[in-house]
């Protein structure tokens, strides 16, 4: 299919390219351009004008500052993926952008794009959840700082405003986090029929604090609050486990699509929910 | 260096360095001047009557040219198809049968207006009931075509030839045998889903109309483009010496670029009534819902046979799906399970295969066509069956082959001449084969990771390379493209005066690697050097007549015409090469790009100077005609029939559903090979769409009709990553239908894929007491099975 007729700019300083998205209601950023494009082919989604952001200078770091790492708005998947300090730090989100799309996707897909497109089954956002990270959000009136818990919204949906840029994903370190999923091509391939992500913090052989969160199984990537309550304050064995896996679903509605019943996809997100436990708690060891 | 090329030495693809570094030609990189471009309004419902339909706001439109509908195209008539089927409207004409059916054409002079102006079509629907479920189908609950009083428009039965009385003789034999107290019954109902045949590129037509000349030349990303070219000229017509086809590169077919489409007439008419250029590309989506889609069949197949592996009958009763319309092989694909229906065995077989209308795409030719279909419900049930006696399916299938005494031309059970075939020692080279036994150890080895292994294992025969002349009686023709149709293979070689070979064939290649294959058959029969032969193919106006590039057929038919063609023009050769050595004919030979005298190498005289003779008529010997090409037209005495074992072993996550490969192995047997590189990679090609079926793929249509996976997002196919690498080797059992004794193999390793891979998983899963999983055997389908396993446990 063929788009309709729109505008495109790709300006090369972020206050143009947030002036611009002031003056311009109809106006959509673009970074990678791998989720937006197919929408503007099959016509589902027409903006007037396309507010290219690849060729703004400074937005594709991945820095170190201390107590938390940021990933800058044009950081691809696979530079977040083959990141040292993400791979130290965020485990969990090194293997979701690892497991996002294909080599072609990744070469050209963004962090942060994955985290504004808020696709029920997108592999990041469940990492940025379970991990606690911040959304910066900017727009010619200044920055916001959205907790990640905040961001997703529903469907496609995120906190962003249609004026605002998504400048960075900042996650607070975690030395023990995992994801796992399964992929609609089976494996780890394609986008997840379910998956979960999880980061733990060990104090004196008891789960002090943790975050786990869920995608591909309801309107939106999720945290699981019953998990969570599950396993904190446990020793994080076997049985502890098994009681956050009975809790994945815990106040999630669990949607039935093509890949899978809600009775499966609620199924598989504690299979997840426990892959991933073991694995950070393994981790943490 | 150059050299010569023997048959069966591994030479790489010549044509790939053009087509990966995208410098082949397609039919989309055609811009013409003036060009229009296409794009079709189509039927969001899957069976409606169309109240009205107001173009005028798109006749409006910047950029607009033309806005059709059935109004004016109802004269050219149906898309054309066989007896028995219900052909296209070449346009929507007052109702439509499946969603996406074109009803209006718009032609603009850029793509996006034309775009544009689809979406202010104003067309409105009343909605009928839809035929989606093929028992409803069957009962005739709704019908499709108002006016045609079944759904079903035939029914083919085997064995091939046998009449009603005949079949009732042999439902009673069958009876007996499932009467007697030594024997087992074992009958599973299973889908053998539709498909959508994914080509990379999708299908293109470009028409150029020359008022001048009055002539008409189509450029068509299709495998029969001589039948297409008939087709313009018969159903617009235009004499067919008016008429140029070309395919330039196709980039993948399938048999989906086989059948005839309406825009492969729709655009050449327009071209010709606007007296300018146009240009039609299927979207991505257009080719999910609009290029034909394959297999579609639900099925009952039923083995009765001995406690200790004697099968004493086979019968599978079928209803095959062929969509809202037939193309000119839809209702013919399912005859082609027939051929193969009682595989490589000797029992007795009833087939009874109903094909019923439903309110979906069209199905046609996808890569086997009817015989993975049939392959499938049989081996299948022959893994059931060894499993329900306790025996090894390996023993059970060789227990029960047709013996290699009975070849060349054994009859198979279900009426057909086979041409050979040695299966016991095929399947006993898989058996004896490190692969074979390094599964068996892999799949009894305890686990530590909680997986579930499995080890599957089938056999197939194919019959392919059509193939004789004779089927045009069986109904295999070019029905009705209003002109007469070729059934034959051809090829053409031309030395030219400075020894170079020009080889110029009808057929040609989405993906088989025709150039390299062809230039080593007339390099092994001139012995010219590869790099001075040079093979075109895809263009009607040199082409000799041919009908083109289906069922594994290329090489073995209008391969062996070409190897023919070689011959007349070698031994023309000879005698000129004789005349000049002052030799004996019988004493020429050719080797290194020359003549020598047998036994006397430095008698030599070079391909340029033996060709500049025959140019030159007269220093040609007495009583020869100048110049130095021959064509030759081929036609086999039977199709050929290939055949091999498979096996794979799978892991499968319990907790999950999951499947993965682990290994796959295959002994094919094509006969004698011609490039063991091609021949594999053709192999690969179709174990991976097998797995695709077996593993991923299905064109899923909801209640009304809306299909469902319309693009690549929810249609996923193979990639390299969900196969493992394959282990392949072959045994050699060259056919006596062609004189270079080889069998088709394109479709092998599709036929061979998906029943391995299930019967690898029902393996895995038995210990829980799972007996069949349909595909596409995906997660929550193999889940589901342990599930329900587990419930009734
Ligand atoms: C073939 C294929 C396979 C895929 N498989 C997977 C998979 O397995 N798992 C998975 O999670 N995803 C998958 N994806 C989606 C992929 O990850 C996308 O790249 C990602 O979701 C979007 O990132 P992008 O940079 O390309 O964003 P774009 O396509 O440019 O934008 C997507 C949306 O986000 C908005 N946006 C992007 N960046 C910003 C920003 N910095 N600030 C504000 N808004 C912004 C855009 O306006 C738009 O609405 C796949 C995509 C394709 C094409």
């Amino acid at each position: 299919m063929f788009p309709r007729e729109f505008e495109y700019v790709a300006p090369s300083s972020l206050d143009e390219a947030l002036g611009t998205l002031a003056s311009n209601p109809g106006a959509k950023v673009m970074s990678g351009g791998m989720s937006l494009i197919p929408l503007m082919k099959l016509r589902l989604f027409s903006p007037e004008l396309v507010v290219d952001i690849a060729r703004i200078d400074g937005l594709d770091a991945i820095e170190d500052r201390g107590d938390h790492i940021a990933i800058g708005a044009l950081v691809r998947h696979e530079e977040t993926a083959a990141s040292p300090l993400v791979q130290e730090h965020a485990a969990a989100l090194a293997s979701a952008a690892a497991w996002t799309g294909d080599r072609q996707v990744r070469a050209r897909g963004t962090t942060c794009g994955a985290m504004a497109h808020a696709d029920i089954a997108a592999d990041q956002p469940a990492a940025a959840l379970a991990l606690g990270a911040t959304m910066v959000a900017a727009s010619s009136g200044g920055t916001r700082e959205i907790a990640a818990a905040d961001f997703f919204v529903d469907t496609l949906t995120s906190a962003l405003e249609t004026n605002e840029i998504l400048t960075e994903v900042r996650i607070p370190k975690s030395s023990a986090s995992a994801y796992d999923k399964l992929g609609r091509r089976g494996g780890h391939t394609d986008y997840a029929v379910a998956g979960a992500a999880a980061s733990v913090a060990m104090s004196g052989g008891t789960v002090s604090s943790a975050g786990i969160a869920l995608t591909g199984v309801g309107t939106k990537p999720t945290l699981a609050a019953g998990s969570v309550e599950a396993i904190v304050g446990t020793d994080g064995g076997a049985d502890a486990i098994a009681g956050a896996v009975a809790r994945a679903t815990e106040g999630v509605t669990v949607l039935e699509d093509l890949y899978g019943s809600a009775e499966y996809k609620a199924h598989l997100a504690g299979v997840y929910v426990g892959r991933a436990l073991e694995q950070a708690i393994a981790a943490s060891h | 260096m150059s050299t010569t090329s023997a048959l069966g030495g591994v030479v790489r693809r010549r044509e790939d360095p053009a087509l990966i570094q995208g410098k082949g030609l397609y039919v989309d990189d055609l811009n013409l001047h003036g060009m229009l471009h296409v794009a079709f309004v189509r039927s969001p419902f899957a069976h409606a009557k169309i109240t009205s339909i107001d173009t005028a706001a798109a006749q409006a439109m910047p950029g607009v040219r033309a806005v059709y509908t059935a109004d004016d195209v109802r004269h050219l008539g149906l898309l054309p198809a066989q007896a028995a089927a219900i052909g296209r409207p070449l346009l929507a004409d007052g109702e439509v049968n499946h969603m996406g059916e074109a009803v209006v054409m718009v032609l603009a002079e850029t793509r996006a207006q034309a775009q544009d102006a689809v979406d202010a079509v104003d067309a409105d629907y009343d909605p009928l009931p839809v035929v989606i479920d093929l028992k409803e189908a069957l009962a005739n609950t709704n019908l499709v075509h108002e006016g045609v009083e079944s759904n079903t428009l035939i029914t083919w039965t085997a064995p091939f030839g046998v009449e009603e009385d005949g079949l009732n003789e042999l439902r009673a034999k069958i009876d007996e045998y499932k009467a007697r107290d030594d024997v087992v019954t074992v009958s599973l109902e299973m889908v053998n889903q539709r498909l959508i045949p994914v080509a990379i590129e999708p299908r293109s037509v470009v028409a150029e109309w020359s008022a001048g000349y009055q002539q008409m030349t189509v450029h068509s990303s299709s495998q029969t483009i001589g039948a297409v070219a008939s087709a313009v000229a018969g159903m617009l017509g235009i004499p067919y010496n008016q008429v140029r086809g070309i395919a330039p590169e196709v980039g993948g077919g399938f048999g989906a670029k086989l059948a005839l489409y309406a825009d492969e007439l729709l655009i050449p008419w327009a071209a010709r009534e606007l007296d300018a250029p146009v240009k039609y590309t299927e979207t991505r989506r257009e080719a999910a819902s609009n290029t034909i889609q394959g297999r579609g069949w639900l099925g009952t197949s039923t083995i009765t046979g001995t406690r200790d592996g004697q099968v004493l009958s086979y019968e599978i009763d079928a209803i095959c799906d062929m969509g809202a319309y037939c193309q000119d092989l839809t209702v013919a694909i399912p005859f082609l399970g027939v051929f193969v229906g009682s595989g490589q065995y000797g029992f007795d077989t009833r087939m009874q295969l109903d094909c019923v209308v439903t309110n979906k795409q069209t199905t046609d030719a996808y890569r086997g066509a009817g015989r993975p279909e049939a392959i499938y419900y049989l081996e299948r049930i022959m893994d059931a069956y060894s499993r329900e006696i306790g025996m090894d399916p390996a023993q059970v299938r060789m227990k029960n082959y047709i013996p290699s005494e009975s070849f060349p031309g054994a009859m198979s059970p279900v009426g057909f001449a086979m041409d050979t075939g040695d299966y016991a020692m095929n399947l006993q080279t898989m058996l004896d084969s490190p692969e074979y036994s390094a599964m068996k150890a892999a799949r009894d080895q305890p686990r530590s990771d909680g997986k579930l292994v499995g080890l599957g294992m089938s056999t197939y025969v194919e019959a392919c390379g059509f193939g004789p002349s004779a089927l045009v009686d069986l109904g295999f023709s070019w029905s009705g493209y209003g002109q007469p149709s070729a059934f034959n293979g051809s090829g053409l070689v031309r030395v030219n005066p400075d020894g170079t070979a020009n080889v110029i064939i009808g057929t040609g290649p989405s993906g088989q690697g025709h150039q390299t294959t062809w230039a080593q058959i007339v390099s092994n029969e001139l012995g010219i050097e590869m790099d001075k032969i040079r093979v075109t193919h895809g263009d009607t106006k040199d082409a000799p007549i041919t009908i083109g590039t289906f069922g594994s057929r290329s090489a073995a038919v209008d391969g062996s015409a070409t190897f023919e063609a070689s011959r007349k023009v070698r031994e023309k050769a000879a005698r000129i090469a004789a005349d000049l050595l002052e030799a004996s004919e019988a004493d020429i030979q050719f080797a290194d790009g020359g003549a020598h005298v047998a036994g006397s190498p430095d008698k030599r005289v070079e391909w340029a100077a033996i060709a500049e003779v025959a140019y030159q008529p007269h220093r040609m010997p007495d009583g020869e005609e100048g110049g130095l090409e021959a064509h030759a037209i081929f036609s086999p005495g039977n199709a050929t029939w290939p055949f091999g074992s498979v096996a794979c072993l799978v892991t499968v996550d319990p907790e999950t559903g999951d499947v993965s490969i682990e290994q796959w192995m295959s002994v094919d047997d094509c006969g004698n090979v011609i490039n063991p590189m091609i021949v594999d990679g053709q192999i690969h090609g179709g174990i991976a769409q097998g797995v695709g079926q077996a593993l991923f793929e299905e064109a899923i249509y909801d209640d009304e009709g809306n299909l469902l996976t319309a693009g690549l997002i929810d249609y996923p196919i193979v990639t390299a990553v969900d196969v493992p690498m394959f282990n392949l080797s072959r045994t050699t059992t060259p056919t006596d239908v062609n004189p270079m004794g080889v069998k088709g193999i394109g479709e092998a390793g599709t036929i061979g894929a998906a029943q391995t891979l299930v019967n690898a998983v029902v393996d895995a899963l038995a210990p829980l007491g799972v007996k069949h999983v349909d595909m596409p055997m995906r997660p929550r389908r193999v889940w589901q099975a342990i599930q329900d396993a587990k419930a009734s446990a």
